[in-house]
């Protein structure tokens, strides 16, 4: 790494919502490391050696994004980066089985959550203004495999995921047509090693999951919550500048095609 | 011919445009169709106008326990269920700044949410009409080419139609794990000439008409008829589809092209 004033993100304010535990923290970390002053927002405390400030935020509660917004601005005077990342599966629901309470709770989080995001996110970056150069903003909204192949999760979820997947793509276009300078990119992430995973884990020990997950992926194993990172801070970077609207996928190959072990999730 | 020969099926949004055309379809090829709709005046005078073959059944598409009827009411009426067509919607504008939650909730409940509980409420029907009477199930949901790409102008729409589009994969592969013999498929339709668009058609855009700014997004340079869309989905709710589930079918005149 270059020196700390010499850094990459420099100058930039980052939001990272879920950014207390798995992918979330790893691109904390990552941003914090390129130099940005990043907010981790969050409904559960981060660890706390965890690098980044931690916000009290319920992405789910359009007053709660208000407070976050107008506290990063009186903080930090600006945005620039917004990561959607808070999420739940909300179990194992099919649709058969899942009530309408369920179905709710995880639109209000996967996909209306990632909606309010946007939104504050683009009238607080609006209303900064630019200080670095074009382009000035960039959002990345965490979708999932699941909005791609329908056997990656549960029927709320791949719903609320498939959301994201297009919400993210008429953002980019609206934000593009009026110049704003802010980009707007979806990130579909097979298997990562997170909390997300606690009740298998759970069930089965958390090496046979992992292992038992990994067959799974064409590339032997799932990913770690730092290969999400990575990929996340590309695109919330300036080295991404004509990526807008796109989808990108990390999964170790799982939507690809067909292997001889089989489709995620199919047997 | 006889392409769907006995075959009953629940169209929701079927009092107008693309779920209208549908019934029409349907009963000119053997089958028999119930019309759920909210708009209740216009689903029963369809109804009757197309006959012995097609019931009404009123139905808001976000009230749970309102499908079970029309589910019921359609076993009870025909003697079984084979095919669900989703085509309830609601087409809005709005951009990711002008758009508040209470309206991203509205659209998102009846497009996609409603598009889940029809599924949810079918399904258990429908396999049971296969178990017992044979031949093969089918449910059709319509999501839009606003599902395949991005459109500045409908930010709710385009987020409805893409949870429709992963939501059908979805349906898709529980069913066939499950062995019901239903398949799941989804429709995109560019823009349809019904009254949904109806409102876009006036007014000006960038010194056309809105009818011929849509015209032009068309490669084939002019609007969809429901009966085309109808055609498809006619396909799909067939038989002769039996090898397609989870898929994706697009008529919108190369507009994705
Ligand atoms: N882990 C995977 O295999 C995987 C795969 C595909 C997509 N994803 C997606 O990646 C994102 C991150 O998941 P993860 O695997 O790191 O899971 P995780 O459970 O480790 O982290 C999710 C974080 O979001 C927070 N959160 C939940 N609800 C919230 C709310 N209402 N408001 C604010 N914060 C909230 C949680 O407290 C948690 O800290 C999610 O959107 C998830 O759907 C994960
Ligand atoms: N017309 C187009 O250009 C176009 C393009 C792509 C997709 N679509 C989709 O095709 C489907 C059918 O649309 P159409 O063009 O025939 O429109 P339409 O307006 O002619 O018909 C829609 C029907 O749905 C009914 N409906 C609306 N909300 C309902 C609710 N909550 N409960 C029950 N019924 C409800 C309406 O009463 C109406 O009869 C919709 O899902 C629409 O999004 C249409």
């Amino acid at each position: 790494m270059v020196g700390a004033d010499m850094s990459e993100l420099s100058g930039q304010v980052a939001i990272v919502t879920g950014g207390a535990s798995g992918i979330g923290a790893a691109t904390v970390a990552l941003l914090a490391e390129a130099g940005a002053t990043v907010v981790a927002a969050d409904i559960q405390p981060a660890a706390k050696d965890a690098p980044g400030r931690f916000f009290n935020h319920d992405v789910a509660a359009e007053d709660s994004w208000k407070a976050l917004l107008a506290d990063v601005v009186a903080r930090d005077g600006r945005l620039d980066i917004l990561v959607n990342n808070a999420g739940i599966t909300g179990g194992w629901g099919t649709v058969e089985s899942t009530t309408v309470e369920q179905w709710r709770r995880i639109e209000a989080v996967d996909s209306e959550g990632v909606f309010l995001g946007c939104k504050y996110a683009i009238e607080g970056m609006k209303k900064t203004g630019p200080r670095k150069p074009a382009p000035k903003g960039s959002i990345v909204n965490v979708s999932s495999v699941a909005a791609l192949i329908g056997s990656a999760g549960p029927t709320a979820y791949c719903a609320a995921k498939g959301a994201v997947r297009l919400l993210s793509k008429s953002v980019a276009l609206y934000c593009a047509e009026k110049q704003y300078g802010i980009r707007c990119n979806s990130v579909h992430p097979g298997g990562v090693d997170t909390p997300i995973f606690n009740p298998l884990w759970q069930a089965v020990g958390r090496d046979k999951g992992k292992a038992m997950l990994g067959e799974h992926h064409p590339i032997g194993r799932i990913a770690e919550p730092q290969d999400l990172g990575e990929l996340i801070l590309w695109l919330a970077s300036d080295r991404s500048s004509f990526v807008t609207g796109a989808e990108f996928v990390a999964d170790g190959g799982l939507t690809s095609g067909l292997t001889r072990r089989g489709l995620f999730g199919t047997r | 011919m006889a392409r769907v020969e006995n075959k009953v099926v629940l169209i929701s949004g079927g009092a107008s445009g693309i779920g209208a055309a549908t019934a029409r379809r349907v009963i000119a090829e053997g089958g028999k169709a119930v019309l759920a709709d909210r708009d209740a005046a216009k689903g029963e005078a369809l109804a009757k106008e197309l006959g012995k073959a097609v019931a009404f059944v009123p139905l808001d598409v976000t009230d749970e326990p309102a499908w079970q009827k029309a589910v019921t009411t359609t076993v009870e009426t025909f003697g079984g269920l084979h095919g669900l067509l989703n085509a309830a919607g609601v087409g809005v504008r709005n951009s990711i700044e002008d758009c508040s939650l209470e309206e991203y909730r509205r659209v998102n409940d009846i497009n996609s949410m409603g598009t889940f509980l029809g599924c949810k409420q079918a399904i258990p029907a429908m396999a049971k009409t296969i178990k017992e009477q044979g031949g093969g199930g089918s449910i059709v949901n319509i999501s839009s080419v606003l599902g395949l790409r991005g459109a500045s102008y409908a930010m709710a729409y385009c987020a409805s139609k893409g949870a429709v589009r992963s939501l059908t994969k979805n349906v898709a592969l529980h069913c066939a794990q499950m062995k019901y013999g239903i398949r799941c498929n989804s429709v995109h339709p560019g823009y349809i000439d019904t009254p949904m668009i109806a409102p876009r058609l006036s007014g000006t855009i960038d010194n056309m008409s809105g009818r011929q700014w849509l015209e032009t997004l068309h490669p084939l340079g002019r609007l969809g008829q429901a009966e085309e869309v109808a055609n498809m989905i006619l396909f799909l709710l067939s038989d002769e589809s039996g090898f397609s589930t989870g898929s994706e079918f697009v008529c919108d005149g190369g507009l994705t092209a």
